[in-house]
């Protein structure tokens, strides 16, 4: 229930972060949560990277699907020297995961840990 | 120990922020890059996307209002005319702005700011030529009109009231990839911009080429190689025309053998960095009443210019009560350039003349203070170039400035090989003169009849345009228009001597001696980058211009009667090659086929059935253009094996000419041998090696034209998934469908000026400049195909029609 609620937090407020903050401020806002909500330190990261996959991941998808994939195909192809959006989108979620991941376990050693 | 894995744990957040926000490990700042917010994704437009909005902006006059079609063209409708070029800038800015940023820093010598030290050399040779002064002169006469001030000014402020809307997310996408920021619009850009139309039209001048081979051959090879008119030249004011006593009366300095034509001399120049594109040209015509079923003019226009996305064009409508003007417009400048307005319509191609030259600089010493000049030490002027580099330190170029302009190469930069011949070169440049070609294009937009068209074209210096023009009262002119220096027989086809005022340009041609035609017998007036006139006219035109597409052109007008659009839609898609028509014959003449092998014999047979057609999907296009280039090959390579890197090589109709003039042609023999070599030694030889290459092609499936010509429409930054690569388009270098690799009609455009104009145009890229939009490259396919989309110039009651997609409000805020 607690991991649920640290994902929705997290993915929450890193976009509203986002809007008035550089990209980076997800980092924030999963170690912030993290911090405020006492998980396992392992479940905390588990938050984190998950929050950020869905919210990055999730986004991109829905901006290329409206977009017929037509910015993905190219990028991906410059990025990733092959044709395929959906490992540009996967890439983006992984990118957003590892973050979030990172900053919620680093926010979970604020206070001890949850027994 | 907790507080030791808090703070582990919070360094490699860090470290991975850092990392993925930078380049510093990573090639490309990926996290910056992908983040959905302030990304690439937010570059991805929906392809429902709504464009209307509601804007309101303290500079407005008054109200406005911006109809965008289905092609996302915009037809702007303002109250107020400083308001259109506003409107006009905002456009611009809106959906081109990285393009028109990219283009000016690049005319201003600033694109290592960008790149990094990779443009260096380009960055210091723009400098070197005087770009920026060249704008700056052009700038004070442009501020000294009232006219053009303030639609210049308002221009402006259209720019940078876009630019004040970007934050990161909606940057454009290449300004994220490069990881740079926009800056401000000003004036000047608007004016760099026009000095790099410019530099691409009319720097194109071979001096030091030309120089090199004078060097190089004695003068009657010379001769024979740069021959200065061609014998098929159908000039665009035609043969027999009479000019009237010239006013001006330019005199060729004393002891010119000596001092100016050095044959033979074995010295060599500098090579330089950027060269415009030789095929740079354009074709337009119009024709009379007389001519056309519907007894109305019709005026053309397909300006040939390097390919790219996005296009150099943006196509657009512009309303005001004082003028009603529709056609294409420069991303960087107001006002519409080639169009149509409710009376007339109006076209360019591109004059071709010699208007750049370099003169031989002598240092009294190193510092470059002062130069020998009419047997004194002249003190020179100091320009310091501050050189911004991407990652890098600056670096400073000072630029000397003689009585004859900036000293372009000398001991610190000798272009592109840096090869330091020892020499300075200092250059004269007709887009140095102070002139205000705002005007032109100000004037033209709103031009109702001949005499308004005559005004316009007075402030048309540079670069020299031949300017077409009809009207609906059934006028049809051409003017080869442009302000020209009067040279002596000779000057400036190489690099003169800077130590003699006596070489200096004297004056220039009168503006009322210009080559022109108005309302001409032969219903209808044409151009296509051919010398202007023949050797009639008084004054020296140098001798480098192309004439094949002339020729087609001119016979088809010739013959065509009670002419339709599609007749014209015919004309600008032509794929047939005068020159062909003109050597396929030599090369059938040449050849016997018994020394040939069944293979070689089956590709003779084909050629010598083919009606000198470019059609992509044929392969005897590529079967002759391959054996006259291994027969020019043979011809020359023997005599310019020793010759310097960068020496002039004639034309491939000089060749042809040349041929059909004299079958012993004397460049035909192989020097290096003993024997002597006749022309069907030769032709058969380079016809095998044609066909030995043809079968390799074959054999890879290349071999039809369209596939070997491989046209692409290159991205400007050049990233391949951003182009569009490996289209199948008609026509070559010579046919009036202008098409080479990159290169070719940048926007075709008909115009019947019945009492409602019917008109047509298309050009290959989309309205919008962003990757991720559907508008991006939505005309190249249909442009491929040779067919055309109707230009609508919509009337503000149809505000309503159903061509009317979204609606942008401009008011006062």
């Amino acid at each position: 229930m607690k991991t649920m609620l640290s994902i929705l937090l997290m993915a929450l407020l890193s976009f509203a972060l986002c809007i008035y903050l550089p990209w980076w401020s997800i980092a924030m806002a999963c170690y912030i949560v993290s911090a405020l909500i006492r998980q396992k330190r392992g479940w905390a990261f588990l938050s984190g990277f998950v929050a950020m996959f869905l919210l990055w991941g999730g986004m991109s998808w829905w901006i290329s699907y409206k977009n017929d994939h037509l910015l993905a195909h190219k990028i991906s192809l410059l990025i990733l020297k092959t044709d395929s959006p959906i490992e540009l989108i996967l890439l983006t979620g992984c990118i957003g995961a590892v973050i979030g991941g990172f900053a919620a376990w680093s926010g979970s050693f604020v206070r001890p840990a949850a027994k | 120990m907790r507080f030791i894995y808090l703070f582990i744990t919070s360094a490699i957040t860090i470290f991975l922020c850092v990392t993925l926000n930078t380049h510093l490990i990573l090639p490309a700042p990926l996290g910056k890059l992908l983040s959905p917010q302030e990304g690439i994704w937010q570059n991805a437009e929906a392809t429902d996307m709504d464009y209307s909005a509601d804007l309101h902006f303290n500079a407005l006059q008054g109200q406005a209002e911006v109809y965008f079609d289905k092609r996302l063209v915009p037809h702007v409708f303002a109250e107020k005319e400083t308001d259109a070029y506003f409107i006009q800038g905002y456009l611009h800015a809106r959906f081109r702005l990285w393009q028109m940023e990219l283009q000016t820093l690049y005319a201003a010598g600033r694109i290592s700011e960008w790149v990094g030290d990779i443009a260096v050399d380009h960055d210091r040779e723009f400098r070197r030529l005087g770009m920026v002064y060249a704008a700056e002169q052009s700038l004070k006469e442009m501020e000294a009109d009232p006219l053009t001030k303030s639609a210049c000014d308002a221009y402006t402020a259209g720019v940078n009231a876009y630019i004040g809307t970007l934050n990161q997310s909606n940057l454009p996408l290449e300004y994220k990839l490069l990881g740079v920021q926009p800056e401000k619009w000003n004036n000047l850009k608007s004016a760099l911009f026009l000095k790099y139309m410019t530099f691409d039209l009319c720097g194109h001048d071979n001096d030091f080429g030309m120089t090199n081979a004078m060097n190089f051959f004695n003068k009657k090879d010379f001769d024979l190689l740069f021959p200065a008119v061609q014998d098929s030249l159908d000039p665009i004011i035609p043969k027999g025309t009479v000019y009237a006593t010239p006013q001006v009366h330019p005199h060729a300095p004393a002891m010119l053998d000596s001092l100016y034509y050095h044959f033979k001399k074995d010295s060599v120049t500098v090579t330089e960095v950027e060269k415009p594109n030789p095929e740079n040209g354009s074709n337009n015509w119009a024709v009379a009443g007389s001519k056309t079923k519907s007894g109305a003019p019709i005026l053309c226009n397909d300006p040939h210019l390097g390919l790219n996305l996005p296009s150099v064009w943006y196509e657009m409508q512009i309303s005001t009560p004082e003028h009603n003007t529709y056609g294409v417009s420069f991303p960087g400048a107001p006002g519409i350039i080639i169009g149509y307005n409710d009376y007339c319509a109006f076209g360019f191609t591109n004059g071709g003349r010699d208007v750049r030259d370099y003169y031989e600089i002598n240092f009294k010493d190193p510092s470059r203070d002062a130069y020998w000049f009419d047997s004194a030490w002249v003190k020179t002027e100091r320009r310091i170039e501050h050189i911004k580099i991407k990652d890098k330190p600056e670096i400073l170029d000072t630029v000397a400035y003689t009585i004859f302009g900036p000293v372009m190469y000398d001991g610190s930069f000798a272009g592109k090989t840096h090869m330091n011949p020892g020499k300075n070169y200092a250059v004269k440049w007709a887009g140095h003169q102070n002139s205000n070609e705002f005007k032109l294009f100000y004037l033209l937009d709103r031009a109702k009849n001949y005499n308004d068209y005559l005004e316009a074209s007075h402030y048309l210096f540079s670069p020299g345009q031949n300017i077409v023009f009809a009207s609906k009262n059934g006028d049809i002119a051409l003017r080869t228009q442009g302000r020209f220096p009067a040279k002596w027989e000779g000057q400036g086809d190489f690099i003169m001597p800077g130590t003699d005022s006596s070489y200096l340009w004297q004056d220039f041609i009168p503006e009322n001696e210009t080559p022109f035609q108005y309302n001409p017998e032969r219903g209808f007036v044409s151009s296509a980058n051919q010398r202007p006139t023949d050797t009639a006219y008084h004054y020296y035109l140098g001798r480098e211009y192309p004439m094949p597409r002339g020729i087609i052109i001119n016979r088809k007008l010739n013959a065509l009667q009670d002419i339709t659009v599609r007749d014209m839609m015919d004309l600008q898609n032509n794929n047939y090659n005068v020159l062909a028509e003109m050597s396929v014959p030599i090369i059938l003449k040449n050849i016997d086929p018994i020394d040939l092998n069944p293979t070689a014999r089956q590709y003779l047979n084909e050629l010598s059935q083919w009606k000198y057609t470019y059609s992509a999907n044929d392969i005897r296009p590529t079967i002759y253009e391959l054996t006259w280039k291994a027969l020019y090959d043979t011809v020359y390579q023997d005599e310019y094996q020793h010759a310097p890197v960068n020496t002039l090589q004639p034309y491939t109709s000089t060749l042809i000419e040349a041929l059909l003039k004299d079958s012993s042609y004397h460049f035909v023999d192989d020097i290096t041998t003993g024997e002597v070599e006749t022309l069907p030694v030769m032709m058969t030889k380079a016809f095998k090696k044609a066909v030995a290459t043809a079968e390799k092609l074959k054999s890879e499936n290349k071999l039809s034209w369209g596939v070997y010509q491989d046209a692409h429409i290159d991205h400007l930054l050049k990233i391949p998934s951003l182009s569009t690569q490996h289209l199948q388009v008609n026509g070559g270098a010579n046919t009036p469908n202008a098409n080479t690799s990159n290169h070719g009609p940048s926007w075709r455009m008909i115009v019947h000026l019945l009492s409602e104009t019917e008109a047509y145009g298309i050009y290959p890229g989309g309205q919008n400049g962003n990757p991720g939009s559907r508008f991006y490259d939505d005309g190249i396919a249909k442009w491929t195909e040779g067919k055309y989309y109707p230009l609508w110039m919509m009337r503000i009651e149809q505000s309503k029609d159903q061509r009317v997609k979204w609606k942008m409000r401009f008011s006062r805020s």
